[in-house]
């Protein structure tokens, strides 16, 4: 700071003050250390503070789950007990298993199982779906979505829920989407 | 006895009110006494932390009801009344899974004046009601033109909040109703753009080929505290209802208010 001052124009009345008086520039090269060294804590604590609502554990059901032996379901059955803990019907036709997710594609809503009319029907808007998961009435855009299914190495039928399949993008025909009995 | 009859034959209502008056603890309060002239009436609202927020003068067509509809004014109490009324109700409801739908049950059912509730409930859907028609009639009145463009903003807010108020108290029920309501209006949050995880941009916030907005990232999973709407949704919304939103609204009503005097108080008739 007083290496500056030599530098500085001759004042008409020199004044002694003890603490040296600190130039224009060392001024102002402190204070954009300052607001430099301010805003980046800010960043930091709000990122922090933003990071703070997205917990590392979530209290919720395992996306992937064991679903017994495919034996119990029978050819044309809709199985609901996965329905309500993991928000997965799983449907046996005449070639194996697939796993339909129980949320319409219309606003999220879940559909219930008409086993008189065979249909997924929506209590929200009254969303339609074939038991294959394809929309037939109401306003849902495009079909149910399916999740991976697959078979542990005992026999157990293995739903996975973080990937999903759509029909509309072509994606049934991928492997993990049916299952072949 | 005398001395009984002295004081008796003091207690006269003018004797009474002038003894309060020269209290230590009225002058504490009220500084400057009655005041006796315009000047003074001014400076007492000048004086008060909560009349300053109001015009000194309000103009004759100001009050009058065929103008301003007095609705701004009902929005204002409908709120005292909601905060005053949902601060009672906390005293019994729980935010969580297993309680919140029976203390609201018991709230009704089983709570001496089973009415609160719905005090509650009515008031806030007059709120959304009397805000809109507040809106409507600052529009028509072309109150919104300069110099109060800038309290037309914070009122735009204030809607906005209210909304959101409205939509955040909707969920506390915990019943099917609710439920399903803010599983659907809280889908719309997945469609930000670059926020929600399928909104349009987000695909582009990637890292190293890991996408940075996905279902447990993104702005839906920000408000519910999981990817459904559950217990964290359930306590998110309860403490976004009953603290974060109602001190953003009120320090923006008070804002609202006082940018009314500094804009020459409620505007004229056209």
């Amino acid at each position: 700071m007083s290496e500056e001052s030599p530098q500085a124009p001759p004042k008409p009345q020199p004044v002694k003050t003890k603490a040296p008086a600190a130039s224009r520039r060392s001024f102002l090269s402190w204070m954009s250390v300052a607001w430099v060294a301010f805003t980046a804590s800010m960043l930091a604590a709000g990122t922090a503070t933003a990071r703070f609502m997205f917990p590392n554990v979530l209290f919720e059901p395992p996306s992937s789950f064991q679903a017994g032996s495919p034996d119990v379901i029978q050819i044309g059955q809709v199985d609901e007990r996965f329905k309500d803990e993991f928000g997965v019907w799983l449907v046996r036709d005449e070639g194996g298993l697939y796993a339909l997710s129980t949320t319409c594609t219309h606003l999220g809503c879940t559909p219930n199982w008409l086993e008189a009319e065979q249909k997924f029907k929506c209590p929200c808007h009254g969303s339609g779906f074939y038991k294959t998961g394809i929309n037939f009435e109401g306003p849902a855009p495009r079909p149910l979505e399916r999740h991976t299914i697959s078979l542990t190495e005992d026999g157990q039928i293995l739903v996975d829920k973080s990937q999903k399949y759509q029909q509309e993008k072509g994606q049934w025909d991928l492997p993990g989407a049916y299952l072949e009995l | 006895m005398s001395q009984l009859k002295e004081i008796l034959s003091k207690l006269s209502p003018a004797n009474i009110g002038e003894s309060i008056q020269k209290s230590q603890v009225y002058r504490s309060i009220f500084r400057v006494g009655v005041p006796s002239s315009d000047r003074k009436r001014m400076l007492v609202m000048l004086g008060n932390v909560f009349l300053h927020l109001h015009p000194v003068k309000v103009r004759k067509s100001g009050i009058r009801l065929r103008f301003t509809w007095c609705m701004g004014g009902i929005t204002f109490f409908l709120f005292l009344l909601l905060t005053f009324t949902g601060l009672l109700l906390m005293f019994y409801y729980r935010p969580t899974l297993e309680y919140a739908y029976v203390d609201i049950i018991d709230l009704r059912e089983q709570v001496p004046l089973g009415i609160m509730r719905e005090l509650h409930r009515w008031g806030a859907h007059a709120m959304v009601i009397s805000v809109w028609l507040h809106m409507f009639r600052v529009f028509m009145t072309g109150s919104y033109k300069p110099p109060r463009e800038f309290n037309w903003g914070v009122g735009v807010i204030l809607l906005v909040l209210t909304l959101l108020l409205s939509f955040t108290g909707y969920l506390l029920p915990w019943d099917q109703l609710a439920m399903w309501a803010i599983t659907v209006g809280s889908n719309m949050a997945r469609a930000t753009p670059f926020l929600g995880y399928e909104g349009p941009g987000a695909a582009l916030l990637q890292l190293g080929g890991v996408s940075l907005v996905n279902s447990t990232s993104d702005a839906r999973f920000a408000l519910l505290g999981g990817t459904f709407v559950g217990e964290g949704a359930l306590l998110r919304f309860y403490v976004l209802h009953c603290v974060g939103l109602p001190l953003i609204a009120g320090f923006l009503m008070a804002v609202h208010f006082w940018r009314i005097r500094r804009d020459g108080g409620i505007s004229g008739p056209l």
